[in-house]
């Protein structure tokens, strides 16, 4: 693996410190930075999706219900309770390690796609409590007036302040998992991505490194799930569902399992195409993702992030490599 | 004498129906070269197997440095000082070529996932050391020109010997070569074979399962053959070129009834 390019995230950091400033000048755009709220809180759960997916190689279909562990542990927490938000975001993420360590630790010390499997009916039966547990969740019509967040005396409560927070939050966890993935840790998920009896042989805990893969995604996904509460002040079963699993599974194929840098690009695109670019499609949308997604496996089994090295490629055939 | 480093006792491996081993015993000697031969479907590989965890035995005990390793994780056995190389590559084809080395490195480091999250200053020095190891074994194997290459794009040849650098790097004290010259030509096994004797030159204890008779005779201290799961014969070169049921095992002298 080439290393993570932390110039990347420079550039992209100064890019994002301009946008909302851009976003109010060019007309059209002006609910675009609400919109990379969305895309920010996603990318989260998207990065850890690709260190579980992309590199340990192992597949979840329920990580709606992780986000859904950490938005109702605020919910509850804040509207319910009045407990500080930070505390409940904290308790939240502990909540979701601990539920993730009782499906990992039974179903990947199987050989196969136990966890897929798992984690699915995990987030069916996650929805189910959602909505039946009436006197705690609200039930169907979820739980309102949660408060917004505030970060030492600074109240996060306009789009913009919020929208820096969000992002902030999605450097520091990109440059965490960028860390994490260049660490003899990563290389292990890696490795045990790639032969597992190699990987065994060379004295790698396969199990263990495949379940503390699951548990950093799911926290992190319990972290966006606090995040977006605290942001839209509301919260209710089907923002949960089965097909935000599904879709935050399309978005990492979108960008490109192997590369956090896809991660990013596939919520952000996704976020765009379901709440801006594809609005007027209406129900036609699901198709057209379906559209989409195929195009990129056929074409781009990478994701967007592999289409620079294609073009490359395509660039310099014939041409004398250059060593890498 | 020299200690024995691996003890094989009464190892026997059933599936279903079929004895891939039956009552095996042998002793490695520390420093030495043991080869393991016998025609095709003699249990070879299924020692192997046995030896580093990846199934358990039916019957038998394999003690290594004293200690049993009955029940042990694969990984558990790799870490007190047992490595291997396969028969078909199994290498990290996405990975670089010192990248590949580095995960040998793996059961030598220490450090969590958080730590490893924030690069705090232990992982970079950690970091450090294992990329100068691997780096090192890569200049041992004569593979360094080679590190930034994936690892899936070197010859089979370099492949084999890439195997070799990453089942060093887990420090061990008994390296088991499965079929290591299969798949080279004369010269890369020349080359191979003078890799084998570094290797002993390091102090690892070589275990060498191969096909290729002019380099076992060559290398080895000591031979045992395998044929049909049982042991047939145990010495050195010379003893089994002249033993009979080796050469009636290889050449089919002796009609068998069965």
């Amino acid at each position: 693996m080439k290393k993570i390019s932390r110039k990347g995230l420079l550039i992209l950091a100064a890019g994002l410190a301009a946008f909302p400033w851009l976003a109010k000048v060019v007309p059209g755009l002006g609910s675009y930075p609400e919109v990379m709220i969305y895309a920010g809180i996603y990318s989260l759960i998207t990065m850890g999706l690709s260190v579980l997916v992309g590199f340990a190689g192992q597949i979840s279909l329920g990580h709606a219900a992780f986000f859904g562990i950490g938005a109702y542990a605020s919910a509850v927490g804040t509207a319910t309770y009045n407990l500080d938000p930070w505390l409940c975001l904290i308790l939240g993420a502990l909540l979701s390690l601990l539920v993730a360590l009782a499906i990992g630790v039974p179903t990947l010390k199987l050989k196969g796609h136990y966890l897929a499997m798992a984690t699915l009916a995990f987030g069916i039966i996650v929805f189910i409590i959602f909505n039946e547990e009436v006197d705690i969740t609200g039930g169907p019509d979820g739980l309102s007036r949660i408060p917004g967040l505030s970060l030492f005396g600074l109240k996060l409560n306009t789009t913009m302040s919020y929208f820096y927070f969000v992002w902030t939050v999605v450097l520091l966890v990109f440059w965490f998992c960028a860390n994490l993935l260049e660490s003899r840790i990563g290389r292990a998920f890696r490795a045990v991505h790639g032969s597992e009896v190699a990987a065994m042989a060379m004295g790698i805990n396969i199990s263990s490194h495949k379940v503390q893969a699951f548990v950093l995604s799911a926290v992190l996904a319990s972290l966006a799930g606090s995040l977006y509460v605290h942001y839209i002040n509301f919260i209710n079963p089907s923002t949960c569902n089965l097909f935000f699993s599904v879709k935050l599974i399309i978005m990492i194929v979108m960008g490109g399992t192997h590369s956090l840098w896809g991660a990013i690009l596939g919520a952000v695109l996704i976020t765009f195409l379901s709440n801006v670019w594809l609005h007027a499609f209406q129900e036609w949308e699901v198709l057209i993702y379906g559209a989409v997604l195929l195009i990129i496996v056929i074409f781009l089994p990478d994701g967007l992030a592999g289409l620079p090295e294609k073009i490359k490629g395509w660039a310099g055939r014939g041409q004398p490599g250059k060593a890498s | 004498m020299s200690q024995m480093i691996l003890e094989v006792k009464g190892l026997t491996k059933r599936f279903g129906g079929l004895m891939a081993l039956t009552e095996v015993e042998f002793g490695v000697q520390a420093g030495v070269v043991k080869s393991v031969i016998g025609p095709n479907g003699a249990g070879k590989t299924t020692m192997f197997n046995l030896i580093t965890g990846i199934f358990p035995p039916t019957e038998g005990s394999i003690n290594f440095r004293g200690q049993s390793l009955h029940g042990l994780a694969p990984h558990r056995i790799a870490s007190l000082g047992i490595s291997r190389t396969f028969q078909t590559v199994e290498l990290f084809g996405d990975m670089s070529v010192l990248e590949n080395v580095m995960v040998g490195q793996h059961c030598r480091s220490r450090g969590s996932l958080l730590a490893a999250g924030l690069r705090l200053p232990s992982v970079r020095r950690t970091e450090k050391a294992i990329t100068d190891k691997a780096m090192e074994l890569l200049e041992f194997v004569g593979l360094a020109e080679h590190a930034g290459e994936p690892a899936a794009s070197l010859p089979l040849g370099d492949q084999k010997v890439l195997e070799i650098a990453r089942g060093l790097a887990t420090e061990p004290g008994l390296i088991c070569l499965d079929e290591p010259a299969g798949g080279l030509n004369e010269q890369e096994t020349q080359e191979l074979s003078r890799l084998i004797r570094a290797i002993l030159g390091r102090g690892v204890t070589v275990l060498l399962v191969e096909h290729d008779m002019p380099l076992v005779m060559g290398i080895s201290d000591e031979i045992v053959v395998l044929n049909f799961g049982q042991k047939i014969a145990e010495g050195t070169p010379r003893q089994i070129q002249q033993d009979p049921t080796v050469i009636a095992a290889y050449l089919g002298e002796e009609e068998d009834d069965a």
